[in-house]
């Protein structure tokens, strides 16, 4: 096409981080894709929806004046396809500094008494078994390179295990733990890994949402706190940074209380 | 063959880009590596020892060459000359070999780290550019693997096509697989020199002008941070070699423990640590106040003799001085430029680069001679290198000075250096090349690498 703006080479002077952000096409990931590309990354941006995906590269791309988002269409759930999609996009874009993962989906089984294993397998198959197969390889390129940055973004709902939502509860508590242990694993080659738990972010996930949904903020701002976090390579965030606070006290409620609580 | 995937560095630590390393042994390896790179939907890259200011040897996200493991002198003879090496053999491996036994390499680079397979693949020249031409020009033969899995023998006479375009190719036909150099015959392990100090650009450009003819190198060090009637000035290094039987005991003085640059500074700091010393001087104040004390230093004339290596490898003086520097790194901007036209071009650049507040730290010229290779950097004239700090700070504001240079350059008559120079683009290596010059490469190329395996970053810069 001629009118897409051309791919400038990075140089010394005009250095461009690269990263590759996975769940990019709507809420929180196509604002982050939008804030990356403005500080000067070239991104590889993944999610399902192919017309989404090229929509918002478009987007970007027209508003820099300079080709650097791309789009790789991909489902995370088809684990085999990513050895060589991560192939294909660090030759794309001239390496890797840092990878995002943001795919998540949430299905609710609609109800506090209602069980839905259907729902409970989708949740663990994307946002745990699709970010694993994701994470490993880059976590063992990273290691090698000696270099590079993982951010997560799991969230508050994988602190504890409560009535409204077990699979999603589960599906992010084990993120959160690979997380970790790719963290404890990582540090020691200089790669940092950074779990963001966003709280309420008013998204399209959230309107899914069963229960009250207190203290939502725009998606710019959760965005603006994980980039923050990014540059200062912090290990752990809460987004907004109040969550942790209200996350120290619910993490530490008593089981025979928190069992007899509605949320 | 085993692959690591490696953060990769330029020399002045500018840039990065991880890809994958491949160590080949042999050229059944690197084949291999070619294959591998098309299984695979990958681009490839020669590395020698990374000492290029620039992406030249970088390939991110691609598959790069290690090529050091294969660095052995293959042949040598010491009646005639000639040596045959395999592509990773370091100028200081070479000039060891050679030396005691009354032999130099014809051209040398500013430090002995670098790779034969470099060298040919950036052509590089020396401080007798003027006279001996670049390293292309004393090489007999060579041997080179195509990504097609050919292997070709060149020399000026057999595929001389290929011969004058692989030299000065930056590894993006071929790879070498051994390079036939002959040497220089030398009666003394010492240089006689003369340093005298020059006053302004037109002196300075003089001097080199002048100097040349009786001298065998010459090379001068200009003060970057001296403005108007000053602009310019710095201090010549004239040497010539010592004749047959000038030198009473050629034996002793070309014996390798004469040539070895002292390993440490009054014989108390050891040198691997002195570039920390440089570091609170890499700012705009610090080196200012290098600059005048060097020129001080430089005022009264003097002439000694000095050995070969502490003469030609300045930068090998205090290792890693490039990480003084700091975070950013730093970048190295060479512009070559004709006697007629050289003057008024630098005297336009250094007062920019004073007037923007952003001094290059460290200025040196040189005299050169126009060379029969395809892709040249030489001119009859002279080249001016520039080094320059980057700092997060300033990044923006020197990226738009530079191409305010090129402009400058390119309207002089000037020509770019891809061993060095890091901001150049494609349309200005075009200006510069010609387009004739350049479509003949790309037809070779096509002809060596029909899949387009061979590619670095400086190759998608400025041929992309």
């Amino acid at each position: 096409m001629s009118d897409t703006p051309k791919f400038v080479p990075a140089t010394p002077l005009n250095p461009r981080r690269r990263a590759i952000l996975v769940g990019a096409s709507v809420g929180m990931g196509a604002a982050l894709a939008r804030k990356l590309a403005k500080e000067g990354y070239a991104i590889a941006l993944i999610a399902r929806q192919k017309d989404k995906l090229d929509a918002l590269c478009a987007e970007i791309n027209q508003s820099l004046g300079e080709t650097r988002a791309f789009a790789y269409p991909h489902d995370v759930i088809n684990y085999d396809e990513v050895p060589n999609l991560l192939k294909e996009i660090i030759a794309d874009l001239g390496g890797l500094d840092t990878f995002i993962l943001m795919a998540g989906v949430n299905y609710p089984p609609g109800g506090n008494d209602k069980f839905n294993f259907e729902n409970d397998r989708k949740m663990v198959e994307v946002n745990l078994i699709g970010a694993m197969a994701w994470l490993s390889p880059v976590a063992e390129m990273f290691q090698s390179a000696k270099a590079g940055q993982i951010v997560g973004v799991g969230s508050v709902a994988g602190d504890r295990g409560r009535v409204g939502n077990p699979g999603y509860n589960t599906s992010k508590a084990g993120l959160a733990t690979y997380l970790e242990a790719l963290r404890n694993r990582l540090t020691r080659h200089g790669v940092n890994v950074l779990t963001v738990k966003p709280g309420f972010v008013k998204t399209e996930m959230l309107k899914a949402a069963v229960g009250p949904t207190p203290f939502a903020i725009p998606v710019e701002k959760a965005v603006d706190d994980i980039y923050n976090a990014m540059r200062k390579r912090k290990q752990m965030i809460y987004t907004p940074f109040f969550w942790q606070y209200i996350m120290l006290v619910i993490r530490h409620i008593p089981s025979f209380i928190f069992r007899r609580l509605s949320f | 063959m085993r692959t690591t995937f490696t953060q990769l560095e330029n020399f002045g630590h500018s840039l990065n880009a991880p890809a994958y390393l491949v160590k080949p042994r042999s050229s059944e390896e690197i084949y291999d590596a070619f294959k591998q790179a098309k299984q695979n939907g990958l681009t490839v890259t020669a590395r020698g020892a990374g000492r290029s200011y620039n992406d030249a040897s970088l390939n991110g996200g691609g598959i790069v060459l290690d090529l050091t493991a294969m660095d052995n002198i293959l042949e040598w003879d010491t009646a005639t000359g000639l040596v045959r090496c395999e592509p990773g053999v370091t100028l200081e491996k070479l000039w060891q070999q050679v030396e005691p036994e009354g032999w130099w390499p014809p051209v040398v680079s500013g430090t002995m780290k670098t790779t034969l397979g470099g060298c040919l693949g950036a052509n590089i020249h020396g401080k007798n550019n003027f006279k001996m031409g670049t390293i292309g020009e004393h090489v007999v033969e060579f041997t080179a693997v195509l990504p097609t899995g050919a292997e070709v023998t060149c020399s000026p006479k057999k595929n001389a096509d290929l011969f004058y375009a692989m030299i000065g190719g930056y590894g993006m036909l071929g790879i070498f697989t051994s390079i036939t150099l002959q040497m220089k015959r030398i009666h003394s392990g010492l240089l006689t020199v003369d340093a005298f100090p020059v006053r302004n650009l037109h002196g300075h450009l003089s001097a080199l002008h002048d100097g040349a003819p009786h001298n065998d190198y010459i090379v001068g060090w200009l003060d970057t941070f001296a403005g108007g009637s000053s602009l310019g000035r710095g201090q010549i290094h004239a040497a010539h070699y010592v004749h047959e039987g000038e030198d009473p005991n050629p034996q002793e003085t070309m014996k390798l423990k004469n040539q070895v640059l002292p390993p440490r500074i009054f014989g108390v700091f050891p040198k691997s640590i002195l570039y920390q010393f440089m570091k609170p001087f890499a700012n705009n104040l610090g080196w200012r106040m290098v600059n005048i004390a060097k020129y001080v230093a430089s005022l009264p004339k003097h002439t000694f003799r000095q050995s070969h290596a502490a003469f030609h490898f300045l930068l090998d003086y205090v290792p890693n001085w490039e990480l003084s520097y700091g975070r950013g790194g730093l970048i190295q901007y060479q512009s070559f430029l004709p006697k007629e036209t050289a003057e008024a071009a630098w005297t336009e650049l250094l007062g920019l680069s004073l007037k923007r507040g952003m001094p290059s730290y460290l200025g040196v010229t040189k005299r050169h001679r126009p060379d029969p290779f395809l892709l040249t950097h030489a001119v009859d004239g002279f080249s001016l290198a520039l080094d320059f700090k980057v700092t997060d700070s300033t990044r923006a504001k020197m990226s738009a000075m530079l191409q305010e240079f090129d402009k400058i350059v390119i309207a002089h008559g000037g020509r770019f250096y891809f061993a060095k120079n890091s901001e150049t683009t494609a349309q200005t290596a075009l200006a510069f090349y010609g387009e004739e010059a350049v479509a003949k490469f790309k037809k070779l190329k096509k002809r060596c690498d029909p899949n387009g395996l061979l590619e670095s970053d400086l190759y998608r810069r400025i041929f992309g």
